[in-house]
């Protein structure tokens, strides 16, 4: 097997017996970001020196292997988390210029354990997106089929992960962010419960749904990656301070016996018959090892769009308003007044998708309209998070389809926001809800595009879902092709 | 028609906390521009904010002081607006659950004492501050100031008159200052205030409409601006015109209030809670502790000086109108037992000199232990109370203990009696005719006497002496 494509944990074996060096495998993944990122725009930005300047202190021996099973592996980051003296797009034009002075907490967790950063993925403008065509970077094309999205907003990780580009990646989560892109490339993607890993450091988009997570090419290294940047930060007041426990270790327990539920409200009409086909055989696989398989309902699952397209609006109009030209990004340089500076900086600064969700989120929080949208929707999401609440009283965690439809044509939705809104149907309610999902690859569809298994669990279960990933991606290795058109 | 003020104050108080509400940084005034700041308070990308607790107990004091309902949980909101001094594009501070809410205050007005509630005590943030290049058309931000942290106390329209308006400020600088918590200065801005007016009909309950009042930066601009829109609300009723809802500003050059914007152009804050901070959770324990910790605040500390010290009150109520200056009588009082004395001469000559200078009872070079020391000199006779008038201007300007300048300048009395005989012989031999005049009973020209004996020894010869020995030998 080439270097590149091996799993985060497998190269990290090879690294420690040191039948490669870390400068080689670095330099197998620089070569193959030269070969094709030019085809996929999976980085924005590529930290080659940098990268081996940091191997070279592995293989010096100035720095140890054997300290954490991250030591030496390298991986990509989404340009949506601040990395100190390395520029930090988030996708869009008004920060082409900003370089943050400090690391994101997650960053640094992952510095800290010795990961050797390879660059910056490409992402929808500031994560509002579920095709990577929102970036001002341009789109970043699904290594499957290059015709085709990567799923967003965190298409350039997922793609960067599918494409052996690195051996894996942090995502951000906002409604699906991580999820959906995971399961357009068929690789694995967790969105962890809201408030276990610190957002101190990531861009905010909608700052009560954003959560940090991994991307990865099996569920092993979702794993080793979540236990990184898991944990209580105190620069993060969300964050929760509760231990975090051994997940690689939580994999090894069979899931014979556990009662995994079916929300109805996630077989709809109008979805991609090949998907449904493809999680069906997953659920029965599921009951192949020994789980019982629940039929239940999440009854507010209909709504969650809707909630979720004003709460998550209504923060970001709030939280890009920083951008406003005054003190660091784009500032237009000929402006008549302050007014027109704001004006004209914002106009131009900004792609069309986040202008709309920032028009969308400051009409639903105006004078008058407050409690008729944003008031009615935060109580719609706690509606939501009943029903998960509900439903774990009856099961152990869910089963379900990640995105109605498999990767979709670039272009073929960008006209149409409410179609692509629609396309987040099942993974907004867990965001909402603030409960962990993982997606994991569960088969193809005729078209050889693959389509994911979203398994969801109570809060602060990820080491359940991962256990069920686990042993769900063990009972099916074998049917693993890699994409083919590279 | 004879027409009835209704007024409302919001006063912003700048909490004393050594870092900001939301940072690390300081919030020590006068420091180069842009010097106190870090990625939390410029509001950089990826930067959260992390609530300063000290902020919360200073707010708990407040609220406690001003006999408010404290929540068990409050929240903080955005209030977004843009401005070049507000580095997020919003403002944190609390909206639809603030920390404290229904207290009051009493304060004294010529209808005699009344009860002014407390709507609502928020915490927020302050925002930077803008300098204008006075050469080129070019601002800049100076963002030191921004996340100094602010608490908002907001008055119900209880007050009728703009005397009412300045002793309720009063008021409440006073017990911010008792408390630690603010320094009270208007003028430099650690306590703003704005105010909401309106007019109605004496004997009606109907709110006429109000404006706003900006811009007034001391306790005598608040009550100007008041006295000026009282006046120009009248006149438009009286002439049948109805007031425009609008925020005004305080011209302080011309007397006047202009309009800044009308109700149309009123901001939409949008406000919504912040989903970076949770909520603030307030136990029973943590108030407790708080009102444990509160200092004696005035009208407390007005009883007891009347009480312990048997002063009137008048002179309680000056004595206790800062709590420096309390502080200052105590001291005295501690080394010289005679609290009357001690007040007068407070409220008398060290007051009289302060308020010729502009200055507080903290800038005074005299020490409570000095002025002890002057009363006590004068107690045992060491020196009159007139010369001890002239030492004390000596000690006030100098900053010299009483027992220097008097050695220095030799104004020791003198009860040495024969010393004092001989001058009263000296002075009865150079008025010959007086002294003729006083025996054939001319009793008035005893007072002659002792004043030609007071200015040959400069002031200094004891009374009660020079009076007994006039006696024997008239
Ligand atoms: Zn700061």
């Amino acid at each position: 097997m080439e270097i590149f494509s091996l799993t985060m944990h497998d190269l990290h074996e090879l690294l420690v017996r040191r039948e490669l060096s870390v400068t080689e495998a670095v330099r197998s993944f620089l070569e193959r970001i030269q070969t094709f990122n030019g085809k996929l725009n999976a980085y924005l930005t590529v930290l080659a020196e940098q990268a081996l300047q940091e191997a070279d202190r592995f293989d010096n021996g100035k720095k140890d292997l054997t300290e954490s099973p991250l030591a030496g592996v390298p991986l990509a980051i989404k340009d949506v988390l601040c990395t100190r003296g390395i520029r930090t797009s988030c996708g869009s034009r008004i920060l082409q210029q900003f370089v943050p002075p400090f690391d994101a907490t997650a960053v640094e967790a992952l510095h800290r354990a010795g990961a050797i950063f390879l660059g910056k993925t490409n992402m929808d403008e500031f994560a509002m997106g579920s095709s990577n065509e929102n970036s001002a970077y341009g789109p970043c094309r699904n290594p499957w089929d290059l015709e085709r999205v990567p799923g967003g907003s965190s298409g350039g990780s997922a793609a960067a992960v599918a494409a052996d580009l690195c051996a894996g990646a942090l995502g951000t989560d906002t409604g699906g962010s991580i999820r959906q892109p995971a399961s357009f490339c068929g690789v694995v993607g967790l969105k962890p419960t809201y408030g276990r890993v610190s957002r101190f450091g990531l861009v905010a988009f909608a700052s009560s749904l954003d959560q940090i997570g991994p991307i990865t090419k099996d569920v092993e290294d979702a794993a080793i990656l979540l236990q990184a940047v898991a944990g209580y930060d105190r620069r993060d007041s969300t964050s929760v301070d509760r231990p975090v426990p051994d997940y690689r270790e939580a994999l090894r327990t069979p899931i014979e016996g556990l009662k995994l539920g079916i929300p109805q409200e996630y077989f709809i009409d109008g979805m991609n018959p090949d998907v449904v086909q493809a999680v069906q055989r997953a659920i029965q696989t599921c009951r192949d090892l020994g789980a019982e398989i629940v039929d239940l309902s999440l009854p507010h699952t209909d709504y969650g769009v809707a909630a979720y397209y004003i709460i998550a609006p209504a923060e970001a109009s709030s939280n890009l308003a920083r951008y406003d030209g005054v003190k660091y990004g784009f500032r237009v340089p000929d402006a008549k007044d302050l007014m027109d500076m704001y004006c004209q900086s914002r106009v131009n600064g900004f792609g069309f998708e986040v202008k709309r969700r920032i028009m969308l989120g400051t009409y639903a929080l105006s004078a008058g309209y407050y409690d008729a949208y944003y008031r009615k929707a935060s109580q719609v999401r706690s509606l939501i998070k009943q029903d998960f609440l509900a439903a774990f009283e009856k099961c152990d965690a869910l089963l379900a389809p990640v995105s109605p439809v498999p990767a979709f044509k670039i272009g073929e939705k960008s006209d149409d926001p409410l179609q692509m809104y629609l396309s987040d149907v099942f993974t907004l309610p867990a965001s909402l809800a603030g409960v962990p999902g993982i997606s994991v690859p569960c088969g193809f569809t005729a078209e050889q595009l693959p389509v994911g298994l979203q398994i969801l669990g109570p809060h602060f279960q990820e080491e359940l879902i991962l256990r069920v990933a686990f042993h769900y991606e063990q009972a099916t290795r074998d049917q693993r092709p890699k994409p083919a058109v590279l | 028609m004879e027409y009835e003020p209704i007024i409302g104050l919001e006063v912003h108080a700048q909490l004393l906390t050594r870092s900001k509400i939301f940072c690390g940084c300081s919030t020590t005034f006068g420091a180069l521009p842009n010097t106190h700041t870090c990625p939390v308070c410029l509001g950089m990308p990826g930067s959260l904010p992390v609530l300063n607790e000290n902020v919360v107990e200073f707010t708990i004091r407040m609220a406690l002081a001003t006999h408010c309902q404290i929540a068990a949980i409050s929240q903080f909101a955005r209030k977004n607006y843009f401005y070049p001094d507000l580095p997020k594009g919003y403002q944190i501070s609390q909206y639809e659950l603030p920390l404290a809410e229904k207290g009051w205050v009493e304060i004294e007005t010529q209808r005699g004492p009344q009860r002014i509630r407390i709507n609502r005590i928020h915490m927020e943030e302050d925002a930077g501050k803008l300098i204008h290049d006075e050469f080129q058309p070019v601002s800049h931000v100076d963002f030191n100031r921004t996340g100094v942290p602010l608490i908002e106390i907001v008055s119900e329209p209880d007050l009728r008159t703009p005397e009412d308006a300045a002793s309720y400020l009063k008021m409440l600088r006073e017990t911010l200052r008792y408390l630690e918590i603010c320094d009270g200065n208007m003028e430099e801005g650690s306590m703003r205030c704005d105010a909401n007016i309106s007019l109605r009909p004496v004997g009606t309950e109907r709110l006429g409409t109000k404006t706003e009042l900006k811009n007034m930066n001391s306790f005598r601009n608040v009550q100007r601006a008041l006295e000026f829109e009282i006046r120009r609300q009248r006149a438009l009723l009286e002439k049948g015109e109805t007031i425009i809802q609008e925020t005004r500003l305080w011209d302080t050059g011309r007397n006047t209030t202009v309009s800044m914007r009308g109700k149309e152009e009123a901001h939409d804050y949008r406000y919504f809670p912040d989903p970076d901070l949770v909520a603030i959770v307030i136990d029973e324990q943590w108030i407790e502790r708080v009102r444990g910790s509160l200092p004696e605040l005035p009208d407390a500390k007005r009883e007891r000086f009347m009480r312990d010290y048997e002063l009137p009150p008048y002179d309680a109520q000056v004595l206790t109108s800062s709590k420096a200056l309390a502080d200052y009588f105590e001291a005295a009082v501690q080394r010289f037992a005679q609290p009357k004395l001690v007040s007068n001469w407070i409220m008398s000559e060290l007051l009289r000199e302060l308020k010729k200078d502009e200055k507080d009872i903290e800038g005074c070079q005299v020490t409570p232990q000095q002025l002890a020391e002057l009363l006590e000199l004068i107690d045992k006779d060491i020196i009159s109370g007139k010369i001890a008038k002239s030492v004390f201007q000596e000690m006030y300007t100098t900053g010299r203990s009483a027992a220097g300048i008097i050695d220095d300048q030799g104004l020791k009395q003198v009860k040495d009696e024969s010393a004092i005989e001989s001058v009263i012989d000296e002075v009865l031999a150079e008025n010959n005719k007086e002294v003729e005049l006083f025996r054939g009973g001319k009793e008035k020209l005893f007072g002659f006497f002792v004043g030609q004996v007071m200015k040959k020894t400069k002031g200094k010869a004891n009374p009660k002496l020079v009076n007994e020995i006039l006696r024997k030998k008239l």
